[in-house]
């Protein structure tokens, strides 16, 4: 509390202090210059990380905000600056990403004059945030800060934009800070239908092929530990979006994969072989489902999630569970009885041979020709104990990490799932290494999406962060080929790329590399990587034209997998 | 394929700045052609009602109205179709003053649509009639006949037939939870339902 007039660029400050912020991601410019200027008292209490550019500071404030679980906060000027923050605020909605972002704006009395680096910043970010305000009064911060804080990380988290106009940030006012948890017209927290709950427990009590579906929600509400419990209470085997990898430990018995289009073989045949489906905290996106009415036809599905938009939304199910996921399996485990699946279990063993021999080991282990995007994974994660934060950047380095890549603590995978923006890793692990600076982070990124981002090298630098980063360098904009290659005759349009020298260009930054183009020389660089204390970027020359698989194509259904480039998997022995 | 018919979606809301863009958001996100959209206060001190129609199969309104209750400020959706409703529409039709003077005819179509004459000047004549879209439309197509100038039709407003007053229900009981919630004593007198704090924050 104070008793003197403060401007609203300082009453911002408290307020984000008094939200419990130590860290903000940020660029500074004309239209946020009070708020720098005030921060440059504060810089004891907030921490701020100076990007190379605003994409850079929002991906960077979403890394720090899936590693931690906290609200990251974005700072950047009006106009430009603030339209360099389109994509991160999107991918953040996509994935449920609690931020709370906040862009300068020109004085109120200017505003639709098209007055220098103004830009309609909220009516841009009403799509694609949870929450968007213009504040035009210095007195209207502290409570806007408190609603923003509430809003993006309760109840489905989210971006929410504040677009704070000059006038504002240099009005004088009484600052005094009073949390929100309470609006009227948005309920963070459903209370929860125990009709469903039994008729759910009942679902569940009678399965004979049950399967789990872990979504990212899981994380979000942290319930890693009650889903661990009702697996292993009715021994259901459990398959994870690939937001939800991390909510089992990867070597957890009933942990049978990952869905969806580059997935496991098992999970994704399993789906429509149960008779019983819970799907926690996951929104059926279409690259797990594939073709709709192919989808699961033989089971009865249960939905948990805390956003009742997302039932029945894309697949019909049979009982819907409104909450918290925590909430609700706590709720749930008492009236599930204790059961045992040997049969079904083992049709994923089956499964599971067939994608080691055909698929897994070829990638992870090949006996010769170049280097595989998969052996570096795979060699990454046992050099990092499988107990590293993995941060993927889009295409192929994404779908080759989240297979290969092991885990066994939670939120240990940051990717860009729903947006699938390239450029995303870089800037996410630096975040991520900020926000949990004790947990090793690898970066991994294709020379496509490096480059869109690669500016961030010098964030690296001027802070120090000791992130590894692998750049799996095919050079080619490998999953565009892919598909021009399987479906568009080889005919790759604009997907070779010419690189740079990437080693040179982190030196350039300070930071150490090295380039393996030998797979002998790869364990010993991982190790060597592992090992520093520092930033590290490792480039690796692999497969040029090297293809992922198992795939789930367009249009086909979940268990119509290609497992190369000619055959399909077939179902009829197994 | 799923019928399509016209949809009446009614929506709750704090009367914020922008609402409406938002709730129109959802609807152009999915190409869904607004035919008539009506916003006013209602029953509920501070609470507007936003009346939108438009074309649609149910599947697709079912997810318009679940994106439309995510909007932070919206209490409630709702979605109806005719027969659930008590609507209606008001359009007003201006034609020359000097044909409602020489002919008769005219005379008997007001009387028969039921209109009523709001102005006339030396020069024009303007009438209103409330009623369905059809029953307003089928005036327009007689008034043509004589030299109608200008017709408009207000979006339409529309009343429930359910006997169960969902929102001011819904309203009553989060405030009613919120004040156990503070006071840990389910007698605490429930919060009026616009705060002084809510009133200034609705107003930022």
């Amino acid at each position: 509390m104070s008793d003197h007039k403060i401007p609203g660029s300082e009453a911002l400050i408290r307020s984000l202090i008094a939200e419990g912020v130590d860290t903000v991601f940020g660029y500074p410019g004309g239209s946020i210059i009070n708020v720098y200027d005030r921060l440059y008292d504060y810089q004891d209490r907030l921490r701020h990380i100076l990007t190379r550019h605003e994409q850079g500071a929002i991906h960077a404030a979403q890394g720090f905000a899936r590693a931690t679980g906290r609200t990251g906060v974005v700072f950047a000027t009006s106009g430009p600056g603030a339209t360099n923050l389109v994509t991160g605020i999107g991918d953040a909605l996509m994935d449920s990403t609690p931020l709370v972002v906040i862009t300068g704006q020109v004085a109120s009395s200017v505003l639709g004059t098209d007055a220098f680096q103004e830009i309609d910043m909220v009516d841009i970010a009403n799509p694609i945030t949870k929450w968007a305000l213009q504040v035009r009064r210095a007195a209207d911060i502290p409570s806007a800060v408190a609603r923003a804080f509430f809003i993006a990380n309760s109840g489905r988290p989210g971006p929410v934009l504040l677009d704070i106009a000059k006038d504002a940030q240099q009005g004088l006012m009484e600052w005094s800070h009073e949390k929100c948890d309470y609006i009227r017209t948005y309920c963070d927290r459903p209370a929860l239908d125990y009709h469903a709950l039994s008729q759910a427990a009942g679902i569940i009590n009678s399965a004979v092929r049950p399967l789990i579906l872990s979504g990212h929600g899981v994380m979000i509400s942290g319930a890693e530990p009650q889903l661990r419990e009702l697996a292993e209470k009715a021994e259901i085997p459990v398959a994870s979006t690939l937001l939800g990898l991390s909510t089992l430990p990867s070597s957890h018995p009933l942990f049978r994969g990952m869905l969806g289009m580059h997935g496991n073989i098992a999970p994704n045949v399993s789906t429509n072989r149960a008779d019983v489906i819970i799907a926690i905290g996951m929104r059926f996106d279409d690259r797990v489902t594939g073709r709709l009415d192919g989808y699961a036809p033989h089971a009865r599905i249960i939905h948990i999630d805390i956003d009742a938009s997302e039932f029945n939304k894309n697949v019909p199910v049979h009982c819907t569970i409104h909450g918290d996921a925590r909430e609700v399996l706590t709720a749930l485990l008492p009236l599930v009885h204790p059961a045992r699946h040997p049969e079904w279990l083992a049709s994923f063993d089956r499964l599971d041979a067939i994608e080691k021999t055909e698929v897994i080991d070829r990638q992870t282990h090949p006996a010769s020709g170049p280097i595989l995007m998969g052996e570096v994974v795979d060699q990454v994660s046992t050099a990092t104990s499988d107990d590293a934060i993995l941060v993927t950047d889009v295409g192929q380095n994404q779908m080759l990490a989240a297979r290969y890549f092991r885990f066994s603590s939670p939120r240990s995978i940051i990717t860009s799932g729903g947006l699938g923006t390239m450029g995303f890793s870089l800037p996410a692990a630096i975040g991520a290494k900020i926000g949990c600076p004790g947990r090793q982070v690898c970066a991994f990124a294709g020379d496509g999406g490096i480059q869109m981002t690669v500016q961030e090298l010098g964030t690296i630098m001027a802070y120090d962060i000791p992130v590894k980063i692998i750049v799996l360098n095919n050079s080619f904009l490998g999953n565009v080929r892919q598909w021009q290659e399987l479906f568009f005759n080889a005919r790759y349009s604009q997907t070779p790329m010419t690189n740079p020298d990437f080693v040179t260009l982190a030196s350039a930054y300070g930071i150490p590399g090295e380039h393996i183009t030998d797979r002998a020389d790869l364990p010993e660089a991982i190790t060597r990587m592992v090992k520093s204390p520092t930033a590290y970027l490792l480039e690796v020359d692999i497969h040029k034209t090297d293809n992922i698989f198992p795939m789930m194509p367009l249009g086909a259904a979940v268990d119509e997998l290609m497992l190369n480039a000619t055959d399909r998997l077939d179902l009829s022995s197994l | 394929m799923q019928e399509r018919k016209l949809f009446t979606v009614t929506i709750f809301s704090e009367n914020t700045v922008g609402i409406l863009n938002l709730i129109a958001i959802v609807y152009t996100r999915r190409c869904i052609n607004i035919e008539s959209i009506s916003a006013s206060a209602c029953s509920i001190p501070g609470v507007h009602k936003v009346t939108v129609t438009s074309w649609s199969d149910r599947p697709s309104m079912i997810k318009v109205v679940n994106a439309i209750e995510k909007i932070i400020y919206v209490v409630k959706a709702f979605l109806y179709t005719d027969d659930e409703i008590v609507y209606q529409e008001i359009a007003l039709y201006k034609v020359p003053t000097v044909r409602l003077v020489d002919e008769p005819e005219l005379e008997k179509i007001i009387r028969r649509h039921n209109a009523r004459i709001l102005e006339i000047t030396h020069d024009y004549t303007v009438l209103e009639k409330t009623g369905h879209n059809d029953e307003t439309e089928a005036l327009f197509e007689e008034l043509k006949a004589y030299d109608i100038t200008q017709f408009v039709r207000s979006g339409r407003v529309c009343i429930t037939k359910d006997p169960v007053e969902h929102v001011t229900n819904y309203l009553a009981e989060r405030d009613r939870l919120r004040s156990i919630q503070l006071s840990g004593d389910p007698s605490h007198s429930p919060h009026p339902f616009f705060s002084e704090e809510t009133k200034e924050n609705t107003n930022l």
